[in-house]
This record gives C-alpha cells, sequence and structure tokens, in this order.
C-alpha cells in the first residue's frame, strides 16, 4: 500500500517515539500478561530454593518424568495421525465438490466448530456416551452383554487417544483442505494425458505433492493434542498419565510441596517441544506454499 | 448449411485423425452440434472461434478428457471413442499450470517415459533432447516455479512431444503469456511441430495466431464448423458472415447485388459462394481492399487516419453516407487531413454479400 | 477415475460413518442429560438444575459477565492499537503481529504456570473476584481477535480514508471512532463471537487459578451429578457452536472489494 507524501509527511512528524506512545497501553498489557508469565516459566525452570540451579532439568530426565513424557508424546503422536488420515480422507471427500456448495460449507462449518470442542463438552460427552452408565455402554450391556466400560479404559491414554480424535479430525479438514484445494485439475489432465492410470496419478504426482502439507498438518495437530490440558483434566481426576496433568499435580498436590519448581520445568519443557513442532511445520509450510500457489 | 471444406496438401508421416458427427451438451448448453473433422498426417489444424464455440471441448473430446454424446473419433483408422484418456498415444499441452511443481523440468519432460517403463538413462536422454529441440536445455535442473510463463510451456510441449505421440492437441496455449512471447512462441511451436511432423490439433480464440501457424484454419462457431480452409483461402474467401467478420477486419459496404454480381464503389465484382443472390445486401470487403488515391474524380472524404506503423488505416466517407476503412501506406496517409478529398476503388475478384 | 459407480457407494458410506462418529456422542449427551435415575422415562431435571442451582446460575453469570468484559477489553486494546498501527507506525507492524500470534505458539497451560505471580498481583489490586480472568482471557483470544480485525483491516483501504477525514479537519480520535471502525465492523463482530465462545468454554485458566466459572463449576459435576454436568456442557456447546456459524455467516457476508 503506497503512502501519500502528506500522511508519510504527518507521520514523519509524529513517528519517533510519541507516535509509539499510543502503542504503550497495549505492550505494557502483552509483557504483564503474556510476556512476564514466559519468562517467569523460563527462569524458574531453573530456580531452586536457592537460586540457579539445574535440579528441575534433571527431575524431567528421571524415569517417572521421562515416562509421563513418553505418554504425552504417544497421545499426541497417535491422536494426530489417527485425526492426519481421518481428516485428510475427509476433506478429500469434501473436496470433490465445488466450494460454493451447500454440502461444503456445511461441513466446513461443523469442522470449525468441532475443532474448538474441548474441555467440559468433549469430555461430558464421552462420559454420557462410554462412561459407565454411557449411553452405548448401557446398550452394549443390556443388548450384547459386553461390558464396554472395563476398568474405565476410558479414563486412561487409551481414552484419551480416542476422545482426542474428535477434535483432532475436524482440525484436520480445516487446515489440510486449503492444501486439496491448491492441487490444479490440469495436473491430473496432464498426468491422464501422459498415460498415468489413477493409483499412478496419487502414488508420482499428487502424493508427493501433497505430502509437505500432509506432514505440516499433523505435527500441527501433535502440538495441538500435546499442549491441550482440559479435556484430560476433567476426564482423569488421579494420576500423571501425561504431562500437562502431572504439571497439574505439581501445582496443586501437597505431596509435591518442596517442588513447585519442577511445575516450571515441565511447563518449560511443554515450551521447548511445541516450539520444535512449530518450527518444523513452518518450513514444511513454506516449502508447499510455492508449489500450490 | 453446408461446410465449406478444403482438403489438405499435406501429407506428412503422421496419423490422420477423424472427428465425425460429435454432439455433446451439457444441460441446457448445447457445445458441439454435429462437429466433423479430419485431419491429414502431420498436419497442424488450427480450430478458431470465440469462447464458447466448442472448440475446447472438441478437444477435449479427442484427447479423451471428455466423452461425447455422440459420435465417433479415430485415430489411424482405428475407433478410439470408447479408449480411456490415458491410453491413447496423445500428448496435450494445456493454457497453463500444468507442469508438475515438485519435479525439475527434466523430470517434468520424462514423466510419459516413466510411466511407459523406459529405463533411466534411455528416458533422461529423450528428455535432455526434448528440451534440446525446444532450446532449454541448460534449464533442465530448474523447478517450474522458476522459469517464465513461456518456458513452462515450452518445456510443457517438450514434455508433450517426448513419448512420440501419435496427435499433439494444445488447448490455448498461447492465450496465458504477454504479447511478444505469443509471437515468438507461436513461430516456435510451428517450428518444432514442422520437424517432428506429428499431426495436430491447435485451438484458439487469436485468429492472427491461427493464420500464421496453420496447414488449416476451421472456423467454429456455436459448436458447428462455419469453414475450414487454408489461412489464405479462409482470409480471401470467407464462406459465410461469420467468418468473414471474426477473421480479419471488414467493411460493411451497402450494395445492390444483380446478375450474380455486386454494384459498390464504382464498380462491378463477382459474388462469393454464400453471397445474396439477388436485392440489397451489405459486401464484407477488406480494408487492404480498398484502394485510397488522390485522384481528381473522388468520391470521399477522409474522417481519421489512424497510424500503425508500417501501414495505416484511413476512414473516408462516400456521398451516400457510409464510412468505409481503406489501408494505405504511411507515406500516402501523412499527405492527408480530415475532410481532404479521396477516391476509393475496389480491388477485390469477388466479395461476400450478406443479407441486411 | 473418480467418477465410477464404486466409488459413489465409498463416499456415501463413509461419509454416513463419519456423521454417525460424530453426531454420537452429542446424541448420548441429550439422552444422558434426560434420563430418570434408577428409572423409566425422561425428565427435565438435569437441565432445570441448570437454572435453579444457585452455584451454577451464579457461575453463568459469572461466565457471562466474563465474556462480556473480555470482549470489551479486548476490542477496546486491540482495535485502536490495530489501526493506530496501520495509520501512524507501520514499522510496529510485525512486532504487533508477532506478539499477537505469540498465544498460539505458547500452550495457556503454560501461560498459567507462569502468571501465578502476577494474579497474586491482580488479586490485591483488584479483590479476588473471578471477573479478574478478564485481563488473562484477553491474552488467549488476542490471535483470533487480531486475525479478524486484520483481515478487515486489510480490505479497505485505511491510509486513503484517514487522508480524507484529516483533509476534512477530523482529528485522530474522530478518524479511528468515526470513520475506520464503521468500516471493520465485521471484523470486531468477528472478533467479538471468537472472544465469546473462547471465554464460555476455558477451562484451564479457571481451574488452575481456583475461580468459578461455569466451565470449572460443570467439571466439578462430574463425580457428583453427571446428568446435570451433561446438561451444561450440551448447553455451552451448543451456544458456543451458534456463535461460531453466526461468525462464519457474518465474515461471509462482508467481502468487500479492495478499494483503489
Amino acid at each position: 500500500m503506497s503512502r501519500s507524501p502528506r500522511l508519510a509527511g504527518l507521520s514523519a512528524a509524529g513517528t519517533g517515539w510519541t507516535a509509539w506512545l499510543a502503542l504503550l497501553p497495549f505492550l505494557l498489557f502483552l509483557l504483564v500478561f503474556l510476556v512476564v508469565p514466559t519468562v517467569t516459566v523460563v527462569v524458574g525452570a531453573f530456580q531452586g530454593g536457592s537460586g540457579f540451579t539445574l535440579d528441575n532439568i534433571a527431575a524431567l530426565f528421571e524415569p517417572t518424568s521421562l515416562s509421563v513424557l513418553g505418554k504425552s508424546l504417544v497421545l499426541s503422536g497417535v491422536s494426530a495421525v489417527v485425526g492426519a488420515v481421518f481428516g485428510a480422507f475427509l476433506a478429500y471427500l469434501v473436496v470433490q465438490r465445488p466450494a460454493t456448495s451447500a454440502f461444503r460449507r456445511v461441513v466446513t462449518a461443523i469442522s470449525g466448530v468441532l475443532a474448538q470442542f474441548g474441555g467440559v463438552p468433549l469430555a461430558f460427552a464421552f462420559i454420557a456416551t462410554l462412561g459407565f452408565s454411557g449411553v452405548v455402554t448401557e446398550a452394549a450391556r443390556e443388548t450384547l452383554g459386553i461390558d464396554l466400560f472395563g476398568s474405565g479404559w476410558i479414563y486412561a491414554l487409551p481414552g484419551l487417544i480416542l476422545v482426542y480424535s474428535y477434535f483432532q479430525i475436524p482440525l484436520m479438514v480445516i487446515v489440510f483442505l486449503p492444501a486439496l484445494d491448491g492441487v490444479r485439475p490440469q495436473w491430473r489432465e496432464a498426468a491422464v494425458n501422459l498415460g498415468a492410470s489413477t493409483r499412478q496419478y496419487w502414488t508420482q504426482v499428487a502424493g508427493p505433492m501433497l505430502l509437505p502439507a500432509f506432514l505440516g498438518a499433523t505435527l500441527l495437530l501433535f502440538a495441538n493434542a500435546f499442549a491441550a490440558y482440559a479435556t484430560a483434566a476433567i476426564l482423569v481426576s488421579q494420576g500423571n498419565p501425561i504431562v500437562p496433568l502431572f504439571i497439574r499435580t505439581a501445582l496443586t498436590s501437597e505431596v509435591m510441596l518442596g517442588r513447585e519448581n519442577l511445575a516450571f520445568a515441565l511447563a518449560f519443557e511443554m515450551i521447548i517441544v511445541v516450539a520444535i513442532l512449530m518450527t518444523a511445520y513452518s518450513l514444511l509450510v513454506r516449502r508447499t506454499s510455492r508449489w500450490l500457489q | 448449411m453446408a461446410v465449406t471444406e478444403s482438403t489438405s496438401a499435406r501429407t506428412g508421416t503422421g496419423t490422420a485423425v477423424e472427428l465425425i458427427d460429435l454432439r455433446r451438451t451439457y444441460g441446457t448448453l448445447n457445445a458441439l452440434d454435429g462437429l466433423s473433422l479430419s485431419i491429414a498426417p502431420g498436419e497442424m489444424v488450427v480450430l478458431l472461434g470465440p469462447s464458447g464455440c466448442g472448440k475446447t471441448t472438441a478437444l477435449r473430446i479427442l484427447a479423451g478428457l471428455d466423452r461425447a454424446d455422440e459420435g465417433t473419433v479415430q485415430v489411424g483408422g482405428e475407433d478410439i471413442t470408447r479408449v480411456p484418456a490415458n491410453k491413447r498415444d496423445m500428448g496435450m499441452v494445456f493454457q497453463a499450470y500444468s507442469l508438475f511443481p515438485h519435479m525439475t523440468v527434466r523430470d517434468n519432460v520424462a514423466f510419459g517415459l516413466r510411466l511407459r517403463g523406459q529405463d533411466k538413462g534411455r528416458r533422461l536422454q529423450r528428455a535432455r533432447d526434448m528440451l534440446d529441440l525446444v532450446g532449454l536445455a541448460r534449464f533442465e535442473d530448474r523447478f517450474a516455479h522458476q522459469l517464465s510463463g513461456g518456458q513452462q510451456q515450452r518445456v510443457a510441449l517438450a514434455r508433450a512431444l517426448a513419448v512420440e505421440p501419435a496427435v499433439l492437441l494444445l488447448d490455448e496455449p498461447l492465450s496465458a503469456l504477454d504479447a511478444k512471447v505469443r509471437v515468438q512462441l507461436r513461430e516456435e511451436i510451428r517450428r518444432v511441430q514442422l520437424d517432428v511432423g506429428t499431426t495436430t490439433l491447435f485451438v484458439t480464440h487469436d485468429q492472427e495466431e491461427a493464420l500464421a501457424v496453420a496447414d488449416r484454419v476451421g472456423v467454429m462457431n456455436s459448436g458447428r464448423l462455419d469453414q475450414i480452409a487454408p489461412p489464405t483461402e479462409l482470409y480471401a474467401r470467407p464462406a459465410t458472415r461469420f467468418v468473414a467478420e471474426f477473421v480479419g477486419l471488414s467493411n460493411r459496404v451497402r450494395t445492390q447485388v444483380s446478375d450474380g454480381h455486386a454494384d459498390l464503389l464504382g464498380s462491378r465484382v463477382q459474388l462469393l459462394e454464400g453471397s445474396v443472390p439477388s436485392g440489397a445486401g451489405h459486401a464484407l470487403v477488406r480494408p487492404e481492399s480498398v484502394l485510397l488515391s488522390e485522384s481528381d474524380r473522388p468520391n470521399a472524404r477522409v474522417v481519421s487516419i489512424a497510424f500503425l506503423g508500417p501501414f495505416s488505416r484511413v476512414q473516408a466517407r462516400l456521398e451516400d453516407g457510409q464510412v468505409v476503412v481503406a489501408q494505405t501506406t504511411s507515406s500516402l496517409a501523412t499527405r492527408l487531413a480530415h475532410d481532404v478529398p479521396v477516391r476509393l476503388d475496389l480491388d477485390a475478384d469477388a466479395v461476400l454479400v450478406v443479407p441486411d | 477415475m473418480t467418477g465410477t459407480r464404486n466409488w459413489s457407494v465409498v463416499r456415501w458410506v463413509s461419509l454416513a460413518a463419519f456423521a454417525v462418529f460424530f453426531s454420537l456422542p452429542l446424541l448420548s449427551m441429550l439422552d444422558f442429560s434426560t434420563r430418570v435415575v434408577g428409572g423409566e422415562g425422561r425428565t427435565g431435571r438435569a437441565w432445570r438444575n441448570l437454572l435453579t442451582d444457585p452455584t451454577i446460575s451464579a457461575s453463568i453469570v459469572t461466565s457471562l459477565l466474563l465474556a462480556v468484559l473480555t470482549t470489551v477489553l479486548m476490542l477496546v486494546l486491540l482495535a485502536p492499537t490495530m489501526i493506530w498501527v496501520r495509520l501512524r507506525v507501520p514499522a510496529a507492524s510485525k512486532l504487533i503481529e508477532y506478539l499477537c500470534l505469540l498465544p498460539l505458539t505458547i500452550p495457556p497451560l503454560v501461560i498459567v504456570v507462569g502468571i501465578k505471580n502476577v494474579y497474586a498481583w491482580v488479586t490485591y489490586l483488584f479483590g479476588d473476584s473471578s471477573l479478574t480472568l478478564t485481563f488473562a482471557y484477553v491474552v488467549l483470544v488476542l490471535p483470533y481477535a487480531y486475525r479478524s480485525i486484520d483481515g478487515a483491516l486489510g480490505s479497505i483501504n485505511v491510509i486513503t480514508l484517514s487522508e480524507a477525514a484529516r483533509s476534512l479537519g477530523a482529528g485522530w480520535g474522530t478518524v479511528i471512532v468515526r470513520v475506520v471502525l464503521p468500516n471493520i465492523w465485521s471484523g470486531i463482530t468477528s472478533a467479538g463471537f471468537v472472544a465469546v465462545a473462547l471465554v464460555l468454554g476455558e477451562y484451564t485458566f479457571a481451574s488452575l487459578l481456583s475461580f468459578e466459572t461455569l466451565p470449572t463449576v460443570l467439571g466439578l459435576l462430574n463425580k457428583s451429578d453427571a446428568p446435570t454436568g451433561v446438561a451444561g456442557a450440551l448447553a455451552s456447546l451448543v451456544l458456543a457452536a451458534i456463535f461460531l456459524l453466526l461468525l462464519s455467516s457474518v465474515g461471509r457476508g462482508t467481502r468487500t472489494t479492495k478499494g483503489t
């Protein structure tokens, strides 16, 4: 956007520090409520009873911590893959219709809502469905004689994977649909014209082209699951199957008194993991955007 | 209306193509209304017409990317109407965006050969040869987004020809390019086509392009072929009013027809086939067929002069009020000015006279 | 090619499977929340509880107030800042963009862990009402609100409009309030809708900072009165869905062309 000489002159006269002054309220607000907490976490991870210490970081590598981290990674990874595969398939089913068709708009809107689905509504949805007296559990008990509830697998890792896929699949649809849209029909026609069968088109043309976007979206889903707290917090009342719940324990449990800084270290660990994932994501996305313009 | 068809003089070593009575409707839209066309081996036929005339539909039916409701497609004497697109032996160049973005130029060109199972060494060599043919050998490691539009289309051409197709299909390959690139590239395409000798169908809406490269030009109008003839014949002896007005510029001069001849601009000329047989009508006359001279027997006055570089076009008003455009040398045009009296004469063997 | 009949069948079966997968839990919620415990038939008890139980109804009020306050504070802070940056300090645009999108990469859980000290001060200054969550919620809403308003600002020619207004004698305040804001109204309302939807569902901050909002109160019902919890959850979900669907239709309704 080009600027008129007069306005440039006006703001040139005012820029310098006076115009920046008007940004102060906003910047201060962010400083206090975003930057300070983040810095507190990073600094606190290295603080102990008497100043700088690496004890908290060391605690991250204890068997308990590592096992929790491992479970978090498994939950995030599996739910990301499930979400990615099914979500990509659903997106493919949707993209075959023109962009303005009612069907596509409805699916996109519903996906938008479900992708935000989390915390209280999601947790209760699954309690209502597969909980001890959930609708499906009862139906299975009465009609098929099967006890679906068992020992409460829904409240442990396998259950969380199922629950998480509920928002991972719609999220994948939203994130991956633009990439599918970017695949031009001319590529398929050119491939067919040169002799490609449907399978050859997918394995040699469309597949390789969509792979970076697919992997990038999967990473996004991974980060999303890794950082999620609310749903698990409601479903799981005790224990630390995943890192976010471990943080909850570190913050609230009396047993952990004297290890408050462990929460900082765990939060720091989360920052690192998510940062790695988001960097990989942006690298992948940048490569694809060049192709699918 | 009978289609005026001239057969081609070319006898190449390629494959003959026959489109027989193709019909295609999309809902209520009649895209093809009984199109029949023969392409001789090695010939380049250009289908010319405005958007919506059906030319691209015809091409896509030949390629197998669309299916005709009725009619037959024959290549080399064989009926391929039911053969799927990826089994037809054709190479196609699209208007834009058809290069695979994740492959290098070389891999793009070699793609068809890879699908046919050729071993790596041979197909990469063939890819290089084809890139040499279009003059892009040194770009073989680049990607599509690093090339200009014209370069991309040359790669697309190399890719289409790499598989040695029986027929080469070009779907408005130059329409997305800048004017200057278009002129250079169409000559390149023609050169390559003559070199390789492949039977070719080229679709465009640009009549200058069509006249410049074709062995024969087929003018299409609303799903039908109005006329197919070599460029010079099409230009000089248009068979229908549509062809006369779509190809090149035309004056429309009121005239009277009697005895198989038309009277206009002080001359009596023969009629082209398809003209009004008698009575009043409009004669379609090209500007270059109107001779303008400074004379002592003027019959018109200059209205405006357009200097076009190598030649000029002069608008002049006849005594009866009609305005006629004449083509002149620029040296003559510079001597003229508004309202100068001039003489207009007709320099044509025959004209097409259309009803009022 | 995907035009074959086999593919059509696969397609419809798959879509049906997805539809069942996603609607089953929602229908279960409806069923579960209207059950008579230990008996037959349907009851609206759980749903009535939402309105009659004092804790729950108090938390509904709290959450609604929070939604309003968050929206207002967010707009008051963000909209003028973004407009100002476009008009007067374009050099700051990258910084503002980075800061506003930062909450997307820093998990809310992490922010909560670090915000406890800050909130000690906040409760000291403002008392310990749940409404102080507003500050934290504005941060959470920031990325979505930024994108909405940025999109709206990008579709009108802010600089030309403000030049025209200034040349007619308007001060900067008038320019922002009476010239720019009315033209980016769709972006503002979108941001508002997102804020409301987010606040009504937010659990992490509220529970770890020990405040009582609708989500946290409902969460505690998991053990004590599941049907009421399910009813509340379904209600919040439907409400949030309505807001997000309104948002998508508002956004679509105002595709203004870029000014020259």
